[in-house]
């Protein structure tokens, strides 16, 4: 190392340079404030040219401390909290604590509750697909994908308010069911939208899907191993792109989510297109459990078991994990009896989904660096949390 | 030359498309040579900035609207009639801005930089034939004057991004001089192509070899080779206008605003300017050189013919220059960007080849006189 080089300080998380390219390599700042990084997430790019040697991404810019705030009031109160993490599949969030409360405390669920989640969860993971598709294609420079996406998203986020009051932070699970009863039109307005999720798939496919750049710049990109996204703790659709079979919803089943036929979308090479096809495979997947759960959909009966007065967890662990749209969300609380709990933890797929990122990252180009974080699909506050 | 290419001599076109103007010869008339030269000069310099202002102002506009269609929204509609008005304010707005340089930016080239773009710009309407008598200046080497500013604009990008201080600015200017710089080798090809074809490299010229019917549009005319130079023509002049899918220079999702991400107020609204302002001349070149420029589409049917003749040249020129330019926001609005890489070897793999190719087989289908279809 020459004395140059060790009087330089580097950004915090990289080593010296020792891939003989001392003196070629700079550091560029992405972020907080980017157009591409989805919110506030930094990166740090070590760059030769328009090469990408390392990758560190500096989360924190919104953490809010919500596990810790989790001790300091009851699992119920903790519930709302959670639409918070990962503003984009909020009912998953609090359906992994819901779940943890009634194994606790031994809760039924009726089953016109099971059927309202299943068919918010799939409808939520269908919308914020199609919002992650909008904004790939905008990542990739096709702005118009975006606002197509948004039209879809806003006919399920209206579904949401109809049902429940709220178009994000939705707080309508709760432990035993669900908070109200659904409105009287829900199955028809649940066709409506499967109609037209049906047809927004098919004009996708037709505008960015077949098209050309979108092949060329996608393929072969950020190509993931399968071994390394098993020990990255990778999950939802970036592990399943990588080959990896496992979806919580088949392996780990909960709710009523084993009576529904339904595949589970592979990829092969790990890349960016696998990942982007694989999202597009289960959005066609979940309409199937969707047309599924309609069929089923009891037609009258209660939506809540008895309320109790409080929920306190027994003493112990517990965990949980759902299939959130982003992958495997769970919730990990350790109770002393009492009516707080001792110990949050959420697992938020994201997390591991971008400690990925310098990894696959390196010696693809700089526009690619955004092809893969944007194909990673992340939620900067589920990452702060 | 010219006059063997079609059924009117040199003479009848000189009588049907006179060359002179009726303001410039009143002007000619009444003051003497070098008076008349001057007073005749600042007139079209005054309309050239009205002109290039307004029409920069209404693409703008026009851009918001027609991606609005695109996007499923609405578009600007609240200031003046149909939100005509909005980039009026806008601009008005940039105007009245500090115009903010960044600490240890090279002060003269930082403040130089902006105004090479909208100059080349300026310098290439001059040569723009809107109709037979309504072009400010007809070189001979209208074309290659025309290639020389072109090329002159990338100055300005390079020059910005040095300038600016900035790491986005630089990866963005040097993205955009390797992109103009390659493709600017095929859209000189296609150039050269419609000179070989025409005989002239006058703008005027190549227009009036253009004439008879709408096959005889140098689009149409050259079997196949027309046709393909007009695509290849598309592309090159969608790299060189640095608009999507080539808009790597200034990829907003990874470079922010590449080039002019330093640039505020004045500054920016230069590079805005001149980037629309450019648009209009890409166009304007198109529709002079593939699509008969000034002339008036003939379709060989005496009557619908002579309806046709009647509308004025300028009027079908403009007509023609809106049509590519809403080709150009019809791409920009469909396509996702290229990479860096993908960009270069697009150009020197495929683009340079086939326009050399298709250069050489027009070369030989004109010796041999094949022109027609």
């Amino acid at each position: 190392m020459s004395a140059l080089e060790s009087s330089i300080v580097l950004p915090p998380g990289f080593e010296p340079a020792t891939d003989g390219r001392e003196g070629e390599a700079y550091y560029l700042n992405m972020g907080p404030q980017h157009p591409s990084t989805h919110g506030v997430l930094r990166l740090v790019v070590r760059l030769d040219g328009e090469t990408v040697l390392g990758v560190v991404p500096h989360p924190g810019y919104v953490h809010r401390g919500i596990e810790k705030m989790g001790e300091n009031m009851s699992v119920l109160q903790y519930l709302h909290h959670t639409d918070r993490l990962d503003y984009l599949s909020s009912l998953g969030n609090s359906l992994s604590i819901c779940l943890i409360v009634e194994r606790a405390l031994g809760l039924g669920v009726p089953e016109r509750a099971d059927y309202i989640r299943v068919i918010l969860c799939e409808l939520q993971r269908i919308a914020s697909h199609m919002l992650w598709w909008g904004v790939f294609g905008m990542d990739l420079g096709a702005i118009t994908t975006f606002f197509y996406g948004f039209r879809d998203h806003e006919l399920i986020t209206q579904l949401f308010e109809e049902v429940c009051g709220a178009r994000l932070t939705l707080n309508y699970f709760r432990p035993g069911g669900v908070a109200q009863d659904v409105p009287a039109d829900f199955l028809a307005k649940v066709q409506v939208i499967l109609e037209q999720t049906r047809r927004s798939l098919d004009e996708y496919d037709r505008l960015l899907t077949k098209n050309v750049i979108i092949q060329e710049r996608t393929h072969g990109i950020g190509v993931l191993p399968a071994a390394t996204a098993r020990s990255y703790g990778c999950s939802g659709a970036v592990l399943r792109a990588s080959g990896v079979d496992y979806d919580v919803r088949k392996h780990d089943s909960y709710s009523i989510y084993d009576r529904f036929a339904f595949d589970v979308p592979l990829g092969r090479n790990g890349d960016c297109f696998d990942r982007y096809e694989v999202r597009m495979r289960e959005m066609a997947q979940s309409v199937r459990i969707l047309e599924q759960a309609v069929a089923q959909f009891p037609a009258a009966g209660p939506w809540r078991s008895k309320e109790l007065p409080q929920y306190k967890l027994p003493a112990g662990s517990w965990f949980r994990w759902v299939e959130a749209a982003r992958g495997a969300f769970g919730t990990f609380i350790v109770s002393d009896g009492s009516l707080k709990p001792v110990r949050i933890k959420n697992r938020s797929p994201g997390f591991s989904n971008l400690s990925v990122l310098d990894e696959i990252a390196r010696g693809a180009k700089l526009a690619d660096l955004v092809t893969i974080l944007s194909s990673l699909d992340i939620v900067v506050p589920d990452i702060d949390r | 030359m010219i006059a063997s290419l079609h059924s009117l001599t040199a003479a009848e076109l000189a009588a049907r498309y006179p060359a002179t103007h009726p303001v410039g010869d009143w002007v000619r008339a009444h003051l003497a040579p070098a008076g008349a030269f001057t007073v005749n000069a600042l007139i079209a310099l005054a309309l050239t900035t009205v002109f290039v202002s307004l029409t920069a102002l209404f693409l703008v506009w026009m851009e918001r609207k027609v991606c609005a269609r695109f996007q499923l929204r609405l578009g600007p509609n609240r200031v003046g009639p149909f939100g005509l008005l909005q980039t009026l304010a806008d601009g008005l707005k940039l105007f009245l801005k500090e115009s903010f340089m960044p600490r240890e930016a090279d002060f003269f080239v930082y403040h130089l930089a902006p105004l090479i773009p909208i100059t080349s710009s300026f310098m290439v309407f001059c040569v723009l034939p809107f109709d037979h008598n309504i072009q400010i200046a007809d070189p001979q080497g209208g074309l290659v004057y025309l290639a020389a500013f072109l090329g002159m604009g990338v100055f300005g990008v390079l020059l910005a991004g040095w300038a600016s201080n900035n790491k986005y600015s630089l990866l963005g200017a040097l993205r955009s001089g390797a992109q103009m710089i390659a493709y600017e080798i095929s859209y000189v090809l296609c150039l050269l192509l419609i000179v070989l074809a025409s005989g002239s490299a006058s703008t005027r010229d190549i227009v009036l070899a253009q004439q008879g019917t709408v096959l005889d549009w140098w689009l149409f005319k050259l079997p196949g080779c027309g046709a393909l130079g007009f695509i290849i023509f598309i592309i090159s002049s969608t790299a060189e206008l640095h608009r999507a899918p080539f808009d790597i220079a200034e990829a907003e999702s990874e470079l922010t605003g590449g080039f002019h991400t330093e640039y505020s107020g004045m500054g920016f609204s230069m590079f805005f300017l001149s980037e629309y302002a450019n648009l209009f001349v890409a166009s304007g070149l198109g529709a002079t050189l593939f699509l008969g420029g000034f002339l008036a589409p003939q379709f060989g049917f005496g009557p619908l013919d002579r309806a046709l003749e009647l509308v004025p040249g300028c009027v079908w020129f403009m007509l023609k220059v809106y049509g590519l330019v809403y080709l150009y926001m019809w791409l920009r609005w469909t396509f996702p960007r290229l990479r860096v890489d993908q960009l270069m070897s697009l150009e020197w793999k495929f683009l340079l080849p086939v326009a050399l190719g298709n250069l050489a087989v027009a070369a030989v289908l004109v010796a041999l006189g094949w022109l027609l279809p």
